[in-house]
């Protein structure tokens, strides 16, 4: 269907509804909207978007195809409860504006989710729709829905009022996805809030880690800028547990509550013979070159390097492996190998960038997985060597579990590995504030309201529950200034009463 | 909050010292620690710098570095006024400092720098200090005046002997392990190849060695995992884990390899630096 095709399409469904002829049979028939993307081998060599968002046509129709259950089971699949529901009712009926102010009843970042949230596991996971064609993948898009209605809010719909002052501080500790939520709903309640972030830049994961063809930094920044129009304050280059403690903060600084939304940080090796050879790279280091350091141009402005590979390795089957694949197709590998050791049905990344990285030509190795990187004389990367690997019972994460089989070892030719397998908690925290409880893993203990042991601080996000999602670490960020806001309302009421 | 220069000295022809204001950096440093560095935000690199000093009152902390690629290259045209976007810090963990008898803190190159704060702290704790430091040549060597001010006793060489005695510092260093009774602890800065070979050196004598290792980092706080060494077998992060390990346990081999990973880049960038100041007429 072409543009004018489907416009007229939508007429007639439009006529069907007014007259209330239009029956989910119909709705079935509809056909699932793609979404307009570069063409694929012009983006291999560019860092630019590469999923361009829906046209209006395109949005209406797919918002059509929702059959408005009753139940709405697709709510109970979005760990923020955004009213799906009526938001795309609202789109069908091209009231945009009503339909982005529900979806930012609860989720303050629609622009960011709609592009990175794992819609197929979550929301879309339980659509009728995507039952109905027992296909996830027929589901209504929902991601791509909320980002349509959300980068057409050219911010008109202004910065969120803010409560009068009360005097009492907050300290954000990270600037991702958690720390955002949580510094604008503790600032609505009228709270000095100021945000620290290590790095020079902030926005977290959404700025170091996950790629501009994924997420334009532009859509990050217009958050922060919300941020800084309702009086948050952003410290930048401020290493909480080192530039000052948090001890610190809330005893000789005056901050009344703490938000630790530090990330998990560390990332994980494989622990296998040549890890430490040149050209290996966490994901994490070789995300952060390339991106926040913007090392795809060096030599024309940036001064960050990054290794000129020829062939890479990617090991690693959720969304940071595909990131770092796709980035080191875009710096200009020859060929990249994606190395996981289950088959692609058990990878965690979104179905979306399985298949663009597909596009670009990446060649997934399923099955296998690296016993060892061998190095060449000067210690630089020459090959993996590998196992192939077979599918077993199922183990606690409730995948079949990889077992690998012997004698089976063989060689990848590479120059550069990149180890994608995810992260362990951060230490620094737990290094510099000895009285804050954490597990075994390293992951700070919290409550049902994100409450720490220490009194008036709490955590959400990765560091709380080891490797997340942008949207739950979103949702923790908002469940924990709820309870920093009561909290704070208590302490404020206490001081008073002493006052008075 | 941008990190104005306050002093600057070239203390050598490659090596430069600044003052820079850093108010918060100067009040929570302990010796041992650094700061990673970004000129601009726009393109700049981040780099990790020594923090030799520091002045709480004042607000200030000193550094010192070597001007080796572009950035150091960078770093030492800026002048007395101009400033630095982005310090933080101060990171890694502190020496830990207590009162271990007698301490031998042989020092080469700018590795001098680091390891005068932590001579000085070993000082004021009650232990013999010993300082061993050398250079390539008189001209390269650093803070030889401080030093003496906090050694109980100081023995200077330089490779080619323009100053002090005419030998390596590990040459020095051995003559020091085969007293008695023999030295308690040796802290050893510098050159990764000058800290490897002292490792030997002590090794022989079964004496505990403190190294701090300055590898290549993007943020500092235990994120990128880009400083990684091995560390008996296993990987371990230096700007979380360290800056200070047991050199015995160090694999110093693969370290260097890792120091030079981007040489080529690195030459290619500080070319074009230079080439780039001729053209807007700054002398070199």
């Amino acid at each position: 269907m072409n543009e004018k095709e489907r416009q007229n399409f939508l007429k007639e469904l439009l006529e069907k509804q007014r007259t209330g002829q239009l029956k989910p049979a119909e709705r079935f028939k509809i056909p699932p909207q793609d979404m307009p993307e570069q063409d694929h081998t012009g983006r291999r060599s560019n860092v630019n978007e590469v999923a361009l968002g829906y046209t209006e046509t395109q949005a209406r129709l797919e918002a059509m195809r929702c059959l408005q259950c009753k139940n709405a089971p697709c709510i109970k699949g979005c760990p923020v409860q955004i009213r799906i529901r009526d938001f795309i009712a609202a789109i069908a009926d091209g009231d945009y504006k009503k339909s982005l102010a529900i979806i930012k009843e609860n989720s303050l970042l629609p622009a960011v989710c709609g592009r990175v949230c794992p819609q197929e596991v979550q929301c879309q996971q339980a659509c009728t729709v995507g039952l109905k064609f027992k296909d996830p993948t027929k589901a209504v898009s929902i991601g791509r829905l909320e980002r349509f209605v959300a980068d057409l809010d050219e911010g008109e719909t202004g910065v969120p009022a803010v409560a009068p002052e009360t005097g009492m501080k907050v300290a954000v500790i990270g600037s991702g996805p958690g720390g955002i939520i949580a510094a604008a709903d503790t600032r609505k309640a009228g709270h000095d809030v100021t945000i620290f972030e290590a790095f020079h830049k902030s926005g977290g994961v959404m700025v170091y880690g996950i790629p501009e063809f994924r997420l334009p930094k532009a859509i990050v920044q217009k958050e922060i800028d919300t941020l800084i129009k309702m009086g948050v304050k952003i410290v930048c280059n401020f290493v909480v547990g080192r530039t000052r403690t948090i001890e610190q903060l809330m005893k000789e600084d005056g901050f009344d509550a703490v938000y630790i939304g530090v990330g998990a940080g560390l990332p994980s090796f494989m622990g296998i013979e040549g890890e430490s050879l040149v050209g290996v790279y966490s994901a994490n280091e070789y995300l952060t070159r390339a991106n926040l350091m913007k090392a795809y141009d060096f030599g024309k402005g940036a001064d960050t390097p990054i290794a000129r590979s020829k062939k890479v390795a990617v090991i690693g089957g959720g969304n940071v492996a595909m990131d770092s694949a796709r980035t080191a197709v875009r710096l200009g590998a020859e060929k990249v190998y994606l190395v996981y050791r289950r088959t692609e049905k058990e990878m965690p990344a979104r179905i979306e960038e399985v298949q663009h990285a597909k596009e670009e030509g990446i060649e997934f190795r399923i099955l296998q997985s690296p016993k060892r990187i061998i190095g060449d004389d000067n210690s630089y990367v020459a090959a993996i060597e590998c196992l192939k690997y077979r599918l077993g019972e199922p183990d606690e994460s409730g995948r079949r579990r990889p077992i690998p089989i012997e004698g089976s070892e063989f060689t990848i030719e590479v120059d550069t590995v990149i180890v994608a397998i995810g992260n362990i908690a951060n230490p620094l925290i737990r290094q510099t504030t000895p009285e804050l409880e954490f597990n075994k893993w390293g992951n700070i203990v919290v409550d049902e309201n994100c409450k720490t042991s220490m009194e008036g601080v709490y955590a959400g996000g990765d560091i709380v529950l080891g490797a997340a999602t942008v949207i739950l670490a979103m949702g923790q960020g908002r469940i924990a200034a709820a309870a920093i806001n009561e909290y704070l309302a208590k302490k404020k009421k206490d001081k008073d009463r002493k006052v008075s | 909050m941008s990190h104005r220069i306050v002093s600057r000295k070239q203390l050598s022809e490659e090596v430069f010292t600044a003052e820079i204001e850093a108010p918060l950096i100067a009040q929570a440093r302990k010796p041992g620690q650094f700061v990673i560095i970004d000129i601009n935000s726009k393109y700049s690199e981040r780099i990790p710098l020594t923090i030799a000093d520091a002045n709480p009152e004042k607000g200030t902390i000193r550094l010192i570095w070597q001007r080796v690629g572009k950035t150091t290259a960078e770093l030492s045209d800026l002048k007395v006024g101009e400033e630095i976007a982005n310090v933080v810090g101060p990171l890694g963990r502190p020496t830990h400092i207590e009162n271990f008898g007698s301490c031998v803190c042989v020092g080469g190159g700018i590795g001098n720098a680091l390891l005068l704060p932590i001579a000085k702290a070993l000082k004021k704790a009650g232990n013999k200090i010993i300082t061993i430091i050398g250079a390539r040549t008189k001209e390269l060597l650093i803070l030889k005046e401080e030093f003496t001010h906090i050694s109980d006793e100081l023995i200077v060489t330089t490779d080619d002997g323009s100053y002090g005695r005419k030998a390596l510092v590990t040459e020095p260093l051995k003559e020091v392990c085969e007293r008695s009774p023999k030295p308690d602890l040796i802290f050893a800065i510098g050159p990764a190849i000058m800290m490897k070979f002292c490792c030997e050196v002590t090794r022989q004598f079964n004496i505990p060695t403190q190294v701090s290792l300055n590898t290549i980092m993007v943020d500092g706080t235990g994120m990128c995992g880009g400083c990684r060494i091995e560390f008996d077998g296993k990987p371990k992060f230096v700007c979380v884990d360290g800056p200070e390990f047991d050199g015995h346990k160090v694999n110093f081999d693969l370290m260097i390899k890792r120091l030079n990973a981007y040489r080529n880049q690195e030459q290619k960038a500080l070319e074009q630096y230079k080439k780039h100041k001729c053209k807007i007429g700054l002398d070199m």
